[in-house]
């Protein structure tokens, strides 16, 4: 699956959060480096979208569509900054 | 209870342009556009009549000052699910859904300054190009270099424009780079975007341009890391990968 970043998760995010969110900030819980959203990793399929740390690829957040509804899985991400 | 799909609205195609033998460019009105900044995004959907839905992003290429209508540049993927519809198929008066505008760090408003490096691949230009027209309908004084790497000078979007813009306006230089095939009297660049390439067009790195990089992402990926080996300041180097496939 092609690497995209967060910037094409943009909408998704904004979904979910109800704000614009490529330029947060998040700090990954398994090595702690901060991102902005736009930069991580972003890999979208037909089920879902997983947003990986730039740093360490570990899994930051997933989001997963069934049928209307939306799962959003944020364990790997330590907290969010809202800028 | 379903999720909330908050934000799609209605859009009919007001005119649609061919740019390229793949690309077009549609204008799109919908009921209540909010206004967008250069570089953004939105999500377009097709509904089809068995309920199936295909939703792709696609970059803005009109400038905040275009009253009304958004323009979008879409290049078609020949296995695509959404694009061959919108270049070959959709029709003045045909409808779609619109989300956006979407993004709000690959933007560049011209009270953010310069120099402005842009540097795109493909239909990587679109929101760059965005940011251009923002530029000259503000007569912003900015120094801004635009590299665009295209397969041919007929896909290089926007090649007229992008030359009458080069030439009527000393603080902008547009170079093209031909990765494919070029014509026998080309002077450009005729070779994939490279670190000497970079060298050349970028401004120097003491200048701490602002840089915006859009393309495929072994493009983005390559410029980026070429960029930051010439010393740019990789907080300075913004990125907007883009692929075949969408959610």
């Amino acid at each position: 699956m092609e690497r995209l970043d967060g910037n094409a998760a943009a909408g998704l995010l904004e979904e979910v959060f109800a704000r614009e969110m490529t330029t947060a900030m998040e700090t990954c819980a398994s090595c702690g480096n901060e991102a902005v959203v736009a930069t991580t990793h972003v890999y979208m399929g037909d089920i879902g979208t997983v947003l990986r740390c730039p740093t360490c690829e570990q899994v930051l957040m997933t989001i997963v569509h069934v049928r209307e509804e939306l799962h959003v899985d944020l364990s790997g991400v330590r907290r969010i900054d809202l800028r | 209870m379903a999720a909330p799909r908050a934000g799609w609205q209605s859009a009919t195609l007001r005119d649609k342009r061919t740019e390229t033998d793949r690309a077009a460019t549609l204008h799109l009105s919908t009921d209540e556009w909010p206004g967008h900044r250069a570089g953004q995004h939105v999500d377009v959907r097709l509904t089809a009549e068995d309920g199936y839905q295909a939703q792709r992003s696609y970059s803005i290429a009109s400038p905040p000052e275009d009253d009304g209508d958004v323009a979008l540049t879409v290049e078609r993927l020949d296995d695509g699910e959404v694009s061959p519809y919108l270049v070959d198929e959709m029709a003045p008066g045909d409808m779609c859904e619109l989300r956006g505008p979407i993004g709000g760090w690959f933007v560049w408003d011209a009270d953010d300054g310069g120099p402005l490096l842009l540097v795109g691949g493909g239909s990587g230009v679109v929101p760059l190009m965005s940011m251009l027209r923002h530029r000259a309908a503000l007569h912003s004084g900015v120094r801004a270099r635009l590299l665009l790497s295209a397969r041919s000078l007929d896909d290089a979007l926007y090649a007229d424009e992008l030359h009458a813009l080069d030439a009527g306006d000393d603080e902008l230089d547009v170079s093209i780079t031909l990765t494919r095939t070029a014509p026998p009297d080309w002077a450009g660049y005729a070779r994939r975007v490279d670190r000497s390439m970079l060298e050349e067009v970028a401004w120097p790195a003491a200048d701490r341009p602002r840089v915006y990089v859009c393309g495929p992402t072994p493009f983005v990926e390559s410029v980026a890391a070429g960029l930051v080996d010439l010393g740019h300041d990789a907080g300075l180097v913004k990125t907007e990968r883009f692929g075949a496939t969408g959610s």
